[in-house]
């Protein structure tokens, strides 16, 4: 494929690095991204997604948009309360960039219908709100050998891995079962500063990047904690496990579960 | 004086930075290693900026020249991917 006029223009700060360049962006403009949720993170993942032109770009949320939500979550606005998340973000990133190919997907997502989302998908980005899901992913990304890129946020402070079956860590490896359900406060219960958020979903698009350009190291093997109080960021090494009960040497999942049947929702 | 043999050649007249080095780019992409490339352009700021660019990503620049009042020939070898 050759770039129209209009991509020169609006791919230009790309091609003009060494590590893009144009087969960079064609690389882009091929790649097929699929980001759970559409809260905090999910909007600003996929809104640099788009600005740099993700071929395709999945979005799977089954909420709609409230007040409390527009004071991190930038994809959205106040005209939009009410308004599906992901109709709301696709409508956003529609207009922001054409030419990628934005799926809505409103659902829940469960053991039975996970692997069916991410089969079409190279790269998949976790910015979900809660264990069950977190750990959803994990394990369908690790059966399905996905390269993932997890994200969390809470108060002052937020966590990126990149998780690459087969080659280093998984979630599982870090935190082999879910805390118990109501040990753990909820970005509801606790509260988070809103442009965390944009922070660690910056990061997070730039591992997806990496991944895309084949450029770079990204946060395998690694766990990276941002202190937003103490303006630090710290490099935890996470050592893949061999006894790890998804990725291991020897798993004894080796299909997926029901994840949070007696976990209430967060 | 030794002939440089042209595999290419490229007008960038009336284009402007970053658009001049972008297209340049673009095409050395397209090119094998060790072909040369012929850019003519009419920007002074890109005369000065392309060689230097296309240095800072592998690339020899064997030849700047100010052909009349308004034009600039640059030629460039591909010495990288």
């Amino acid at each position: 494929m050759e770039f129209t006029e209009d991509q020169l223009q609006r791919y230009s700060r790309h091609i003009i690095l060494p590590e893009v360049g144009g087969k960079g962006q064609k690389k882009i403009l091929r790649a097929k991204v699929l980001i759970i949720g559409a809260g905090g993170l999910g909007c600003p993942v996929g809104y640099y997604l788009t600005a740099a032109g993700v071929g395709t770009l999945g979005i799977i949320d089954n909420d709609t948009v409230e007040l409390s939500n527009l004071q991190r979550q930038i994809a959205h606005n106040t005209q939009r309360i009410g308004v599906p998340k992901v109709e709301s973000a696709k409508a956003t990133f529609e207009a922001l960039n054409p030419d990628v190919k934005v799926i809505g997907i409103r659902e829940r997502m469960t053991k039975d219908n996970i692997m069916d989302f991410m089969r079409d998908y190279d790269i998949v980005v976790d910015g979900s709100d809660n264990f069950p899901t977190r750990y959803l992913v994990n394990d369908a990304c690790v059966l399905l050998k996905k390269p993932l890129v997890s994200g969390a946020i809470l108060k002052f402070e937020g966590q990126v891995t990149t998780i690459m079956p087969g080659e280093g860590h998984c979630y599982r490896c870090l935190f082999e079962e879910m805390p118990p359900a109501g040990l753990v406060p909820s970005c509801q219960e606790a509260g988070v500063i809103g442009a965390i958020p944009g922070v660690v979903g910056s990061l997070q698009a730039i591992e997806v990047f990496k991944l895309i350009l084949g450029k770079g190291d990204v946060l395998k093997n690694t766990l990276l904690i941002y202190d937003a109080l103490k303006t630090t960021f710290r490099r935890v090494r996470v050592p893949k496990n061999p006894d790890c009960p998804v990725c291991g040497e020897h798993p004894t999942i080796t299909e997926l579960q029901d994840y949070d049947a007696d976990y209430c929702r967060i | 004086m030794e002939d440089i043999k042209v595999d290419k050649k490229l007008n960038i007249k009336g284009l402007h930075c970053p658009y001049t080095f972008v297209k340049s780019k673009l095409a050395v992409e397209d090119m094998e290693i060790g072909e040369v490339i012929e850019i003519l352009l009419d920007s002074e700021e890109a005369s000065r900026n392309i060689p230097k660019s296309m240095e800072d990503h592998g690339q020899r620049v064997l030849k700047v020249e100010k052909m009349n009042d308004t034009d600039w020939i640059i030629q460039v070898r591909k010495d990288k991917e």
